[in-house]
Order: structure tokens, then sequence, then C-alpha cells
């Protein structure tokens, strides 16, 4: 089975969770045997990526298309285009999207697939212009939604909710990472259930990464030794990640328990709001915010393993790895009810993102209590074990084949 | 001689803690009394539903079978926990068991008021809370037991060699394969290291059946009648002094809804029992005692229950959260003592009830078993941490009357 994968990112060249998932859940159908062409919107070595082609999607008279990091909207001239004379241009988002449409059309006049695979809006286009070429079965999967991006309220871009409205009634099938993602889908966009197939994401991580340990952070190591607790979150700081209620717990909980830090590993709109709160709060010096870190480096993991808690206290969370990755490298977690990795992890504390008070409660529980912490967390990492690609390949591969009929594996 | 069917109905609820957390430490003192509506962790409410749904109808339909068989006789345990909880939430329910027992054919057994797991903590407390067992029995129902069972048919020989030195006839635990080898649990047993008492050991097999199958519709011998039940014990005659049924008295209307046909089976049981053979009938354990003689001694040196696959205290006891709880706990006994204030002493007492700990048993919600995860609590954790934050609250009572700890 030959599968045409449209996205936007994959590691180690990418911005957020999306590229790793893309990444796993193509390693996991590769060894199902698929065939998986992927369509990247820049160029990039991947040295180790072998069981599948990766294709930088490159406009006529361009040599190479590179990606600009550190923007953040969609305004920006995050792509700069070097041209077969040279020359440098950059180039806005949109006008990208449109070069990154005609390069997939081309691909599927000349080229034999049998299911169009596409990764959340920006690629959605593609996807479409291909179906419409090609005849061939469209899937759209869906990580977040425009009104998931905006938290949860009806604003958000409308240019990109058209383009999901679009592409989720033209599609043959869509395949959310939750059900929350799907109960959005169906509520926001009008689109009947029964197409929608949830795929949960997993988390598979290479076993050398966890046993490099020495410590990024000798100063949280001292203080763990002088009786202190850790508590992280790690992500970026905006309102969707509900960190301004983290910070009102931290308050309570420092009050029961002064020797207790926050750690916020991540960089955002909201990094200065939450400096400012914490000090009107009083509680400064026990929040340390660690800025931005990219998140395959070894501080990063570190920040995991200095943690005695990880929280996750996200307004809207359409799945939510980061809870994966803490437990991967020893932190036990505590998530919001409002997450859509809450609907597949049991050992681990839920809350209501706006009760911050039972926030607190529960924070204090792991850090103060004996025996909880490595009892949640020994229950969790065994849990991990099953949540795995294999199962979800499975799932997605059996909705492939209900599609691509007549075309063996 | 005849053989006895000794039917024995254990019957107990546990004060469950309501969402305390680290708050309410300090503020307020009231663990139990939890007041949302329909709510699992709202003991009045369980109490109520209970008493409608189990309580009330079992004794009517136990009651109607003592009226109708002269020979029809059984045996109750009832924790002082529910004793208390009747009398103020179903008196009606509290009623209805002591119209049973005032027929003269209901034996009462010992265990701890608390229903608590004191024996393999602290000595002195597991003795005071059989005492207050024994005379709130007395006191309600007149009865002053002969037979003990401990929490959840916990048993070992240290436990055998105590209740023999504390002068009763019988006890009771689990037929548990390991522990019989070769022998059956139809006959009488006694412990070793003792010279009066004798041991009865539940027959799983069938008393689960009743108690654990009787609903289940995937069950290969679903359903089950009366008659395929008295055909099975009929099987076993020649090897056999008494039938030892021993359940949980929710089997009736709780844990087996009245619509699975639970208490015609019951009324139909013993009908068919007493009828079908002369030299059938029903003994109370003290009864079935008096009547037979030991056929062995059986050594059990660690402890086992009647609980899951494992049959020891693991549900109890298993992960690090519940023994770091129940360490806590029993660690503060002597300040509590020496407190001589009787809430905060029943208070301690009333965390002691084993089913705290069992809510925070981890080895079947890993699984994705959830419907084997009987809790009122959404988590473990949750339990965990709402009786850890009780547990400071009890410190803090003892601080402010200024006892060390």
């Amino acid at each position: 089975m030959k599968v045409l994968m449209l996205g936007w990112e994959l590691p180690p060249h990418y911005t957020g969770g999306m590229g790793v998932i893309c990444l796993q859940l193509c390693r996991a159908l590769a060894k199902n045997d698929v065939d998986i062409e992927f369509v990247l919107p820049f160029t990039a070595e991947f040295p180790n990526i072998n069981f599948m082609k990766v294709n930088p999607a490159l406009p006529q008279g361009v040599d190479e298309v590179l990606y600009n990091t550190g923007g953040s909207t969609y305004d920006n001239q995050l792509f700069t285009y070097i041209e077969k004379d040279g020359q440098k241009r950059g180039v806005k988002m949109h006008e990208h999207i449109d070069n990154y449409v005609k390069y997939v059309s081309n691909l599927v006049s000349y080229g034999e697939y049998d299911i169009i695979h596409a990764h959340d809006w920006l690629t959605f286009r593609a996807g479409l212009a291909a179906k419409q070429i090609s005849g061939k079965p469209l899937f759209l999967h869906v990580h977040a939604t425009e009104y998931d991006r905006c938290g949860g309220n009806s604003n958000g871009n409308p240019l990109i909710k058209d383009i999901e409205y679009v592409g989720f009634h033209m599609a043959d099938r869509i395949i959310a990472i939750s059900q929350r993602v799907k109960d959005t889908i169906v509520r926001e966009y009008d689109i009947d259930p029964s197409k929608i197939e949830i795929v949960h994401n997993a988390m598979e991580f290479e076993y050398h990464e966890i046993n490099e340990y020495a410590s990024t952070y000798k100063y949280l190591e001292y203080m763990k030794s002088k009786g202190y607790k850790v508590v992280l979150n790690c992500g970026r700081l905006t309102i969707q990640k509900g960190l301004v209620n983290l910070m009102m717990a931290a308050k309570e909980v420092v009050e029961k328990r002064p020797k207790t830090l926050f750690v916020f590993v991540g960089g955002g709109e909201q990094y200065n709001e939450l400096v400012q709160l914490s000090a009107n709060l009083g509680i400064a010096k026990n929040v340390i915010m660690v800025g931005y870190l990219n998140g395959t480096g070894k501080a990063w993991r570190d920040a995991y393993r200095a943690a005695d808690l990880f929280v996750m206290p996200s307004v809207s969370e359409p799945f939510g790895i980061a809870p994966i990755e803490a437990i991967t490298y020893g932190a036990p977690v505590l998530i919001s009810k409002q997450s859509g990795i809450s609907e597949v992890l049991k050992n681990c504390f839920k809350v209501d993102f706006w009760d911050v008070h039972e926030m607190a409660n529960q924070i204090y529980s792991i850090i103060e209590y004996p025996g909880i912490k490595e009892t949640m967390y020994q229950n969790s990492s065994n849990e991990l074990r099953n949540i795995t690609w294999a199962k979800s390949a499975n799932k997605l591969m059996k909705v492939y084949k209900n599609h691509a009929v007549g075309v063996g594996a | 001689m005849k053989q006895a069917i000794c039917l024995y109905l254990h019957v107990h609820q546990p004060f469950r803690i309501k969402h305390y957390t680290i708050f309410e430490v300090g503020e307020d003192h009231q663990y139990f009394n939890d007041g949302t509506p329909n709510a699992d962790i709202n003991n009045e409410f369980i109490i109520k539903k209970v008493s409608e749904k189990s309580y009330i109808p079992a004794n009517k339909a136990l009651k109607h079978l003592i009226d109708k068989h002269p020979e029809f006789k059984f045996s109750i345990s009832i924790s002082g926990c529910l004793i208390e909880q009747l009398e103020k939430w179903a008196p009606e329910a509290l009623q209805s068991f002591k119209d049973v027992v005032d027929t003269g054919r209901v034996e009462i057994v010992d265990e701890t008021y608390h229903h608590s797991l004191a024996f393999f903590y602290s000595r002195a407390e597991f003795e005071a809370q059989v005492a207050m067992h024994r005379k709130k029995i007395q006191e309600v129902f007149g009865q002053t037991p002969q037979v003990f069972r401990n929490t959840e048919l916990s048993y070992n020989n240290d436990l055998a060699y105590w209740a023999d030195k504390a002068g009763y006839k019988g006890i009771i635990t689990e037929g548990w394969d390991p522990i019989l080898g070769w022998r059956s649990p139809n006959f009488m047993y006694r412990p070793t290291y003792t010279n009066n008492i004798k041991l009865m050991l539940k027959n799983y097999r069938l008393s689960d059946d009743v108690a654990f199958r009787f609903g289940d519709k995937g069950w290969a011998e679903w359903p089950l009648t009366a008659e395929k039940f008295v055909h099975w014990m009929g099987a076993a005659m020649d090897n056999a002094q008494t039938f030892n049924l021993f359940m949980d008295y929710e089997t009736f209307g709780e844990h087996q809804w009245e619509d699975t046909g639970i208490f015609e089976f019951l009324k139909a049981v013993p009908e068919l029992w007493l009828n079908s053979r002369q030299d059938r009938t029903f003994m109370t354990l003290s009864e079935a005692i008096d009547t037979f003689d030991p056929q062995d001694t059986i050594d059990i040196p660690q402890t086992v229950t009647w609980a899951d696959t494992e049959r020891d205290l693991s549900a109890w006891l298993g992960n690090n959260m519940q023994q770091q709880a129940i360490t806590a706990l029993y660690g503060l006994q002597d300040q509590i003592m020496a407190s001589g204030d009787w809430q905060l002493i029943e208070d301690w007492r009333k965390l002691q009830i084993s089913d705290h700990f069992y809510y925070m048993c981890t080895k079947w919600f890993n699984d994705g078993d959830i419907h084997a995860y009987f809790s009122p609590y959404e988590t473990p954790y949750e339990a965990f941490t709402n009786f850890m934050n009780a547990w400071h609250d009890l410190k803090f009572r003892l601080l402010e009357k200024g006892i060390e700890v």
C-alpha cells in the first residue's frame, strides 16, 4: 500500500510535538509494509529516517526552502527560498502554502498512491487538491483544530477555520487523536461522528537517551538534597496551557510547604505575565523560569528527571504528549481533565483546569506524603508500555484497508 | 449423623472519607460526613440504598425461611460501624436484623468493631475493638458471641492461638487449597498449637458460585438453579460433615441484583435441601462445632484472607501507599490514647476500617479492569490523599492538645 503523507514538520527540524508524532506513526506504519512518501514544506537532512521517503516541497525554480524557526505568527516571513541563481527571498506562510499545494498536485499527477493522508490545516488544501486530481481517498489527521488553538472559545482565525470546515466535509475519513478532538469536530464543524476514527497518540523513546544521566540542574539537585521538592511544567507559555491557574495553585502549596520549587520550562507570550504574577503572589523565590529549551535536548529531558511531579494544567489539550515524556524520564504526572491524554492514562492525578484548590491539594499530596510518588510513578510507567504506536498503527491500518479497496497491505 | 449447610453471612459498611483536602486540615474535623446527593462517598445515601435493596428484603426472605422450616438456621457477623450507621440512618433495617435474630435461630459471630486490620499492627488495639464489638452485640441483639472471625476472614496460627486463649469455641477462615492440600473444607479441623478451639473453612467454590457468579451470564453454569446447587452438594455427600457457605450479606440484592433471581434462589435452596433427604439439615457455626470432632490439625503460619486470587492481604497492604498510610496511622496510637479524648480516639479508629486501604489498591486499577476496581473514588491516589489529609488533621488535633507527635 502506498501512502502520500502530507505534514509540516519532522524532528529534529520541528516546532512542536506534531513532528514527533508524525515520525513515530510513520515508523509504525512502515512496519506494516506501508510505503510512505512524506512531503515537507522545507529542505532538510534526515539521516535517521530510512523507513520512508521524505521530499521537500520545492516550488519551480527554487533549489532549497529554509524554515526560519523562532517566528510565531503566520504573517512573518517564515520561509526563505534559495533560487537556482543563488538569490534569497523571504516568503510568507500563505504564499508557501500555495506552492506546497502546487507541488503536491504535480506529484499526484504523475505518481500512483492508494491513500492521501494529511496532518492538520496547513496541509489540508494540498490534500484536497490531491484528492480532486487523483480520485484517491483523503484522510485528514487532526492533532488540533483552530478551536483548540484559540483556547476553546469561538474566536480564532476565520480563514483557518474555513479550510478546516471544507476539509472535514470533503475528506473520506477523519482521524482524531482523542475523543476530545472528535467531539470538537462534531460540535464545532458539524461533522457526522461516524466519519471520525479515534487513533490515540503514543510515545516511544530511544532507551539510550534515558541512560545518560548527569543533571543539567545542579541547583535543583542541591535544593532537593535540602528537602525541597520540584514541581515542573514544560511547554509553551500560552493561554491554552492554563499556567495562571498552576501559579495560583503554587501559591497555595507554598503556603503549606515552603520548601517547594515550581519550575517552568518554555517560552511564549505569557512569560512576562507569569513572572509578574509570581511576584504579585509573593512566591517569586519559589518560581524558576527556565525559558525556551529545545524539546529534543538533554536539558529538556533532565528537567523531567529532576522533577518530583510534572503538571499539565491545560485549559484545552487535544492530546498532550508531555505527560508521556515526563513518565518516560522519571516523573509522575498531574493532568487536567480537559486533555486528550486523560482518556488513556489512569495512574495519575486528574483535575479540572479551573479547580486551583484541588490542584494544590493533589500537588501537596504527591510531594509531601511518602509512598504515593513511587506507587503512582511505577504504575504509570507500567501503563505506558501498553500505550504503543503498534496498537495505534493497527487501528489505522484497518481504516486504510476499508478505503483502499483491492489493495494489498 | 446429619449433614448440614452452615450458612454464614457477613455484613459491613465502612465510614467512607469525604473529599478532604489539605486545606480542610486544622479547619474541619469531620471526615465522614459527605452530603453530596447520590454520591458514593455519602455514607447516609449508601446506607439507605443498601438497606432498601439488600438488608430489608434479604431479612424478609430469611425470616420467611425461618418461619417455614423449623430446621433452617444460619450465622451472621455485623460490624460495629454498620450497626452505628443503621442506628442513625436506617433504624428499620436494623430492626429487620433484630427480628431475625430474635427468632433464636441466628448466631452472631464476633469480630473487630471497626472492621480493622488491628490484629496485625497492635494487639492492645485489636483486643479493645473486639471487646467493643462484643459489648455492642450484647446491647443490640442480647447475644454473646462464641465464634470469631477476623476482618476479611484474615487468619493465621497466631490469631487462632489468641482466639483459643480468649475462650472462643470456634474460628473461621478461607478453605484455600494450598493450605488444605488433599483435605476437604467440608470437615471440622483444629488449628495447630491450640487445645479447644475448632476451625471451620469456607467452601469457596460453592460459596463463590452464589456470591460472585450467580448472575454472570458468561459463566458456563448459568443459570444456577436450586436443583443444580443442591445436586452439587449431594455429589459430595460422602465427603462432608458441613457445607460452609460463607459470603457477604450484600450478595442478596446488592452484589447480585434482585432481577437475577437471587432471592428466589435463596428461598428455594433450603426447601429443596431439607425435603430431598431425611439426613440433611442446617446448623449455626456453634452447633456444627458442638456436633463434629476435628478430623485433623491445620497449620497456617502465613496470613490468608478470602480476597481475590492471592488470598492474602495484598489488596490492603500490597503497595507503598497502603503500607505508608497504615504505618502512619498506627504510629499515632500512644499519643491518641494518651489524649483521653473519646472523639479523637473514635475518629482514629474509624480511619482503621480496612476499606480505606482497599480503596488505595492499584493492582486491578492497573489492569484496566475498572469493574474489578470497587471504590467510591476515581483513583487509588485520590483515596490515599483524602486519607493522609485526615491523618494530618488527627495530628493537628493532638498538637492542639499539647501532645507531641
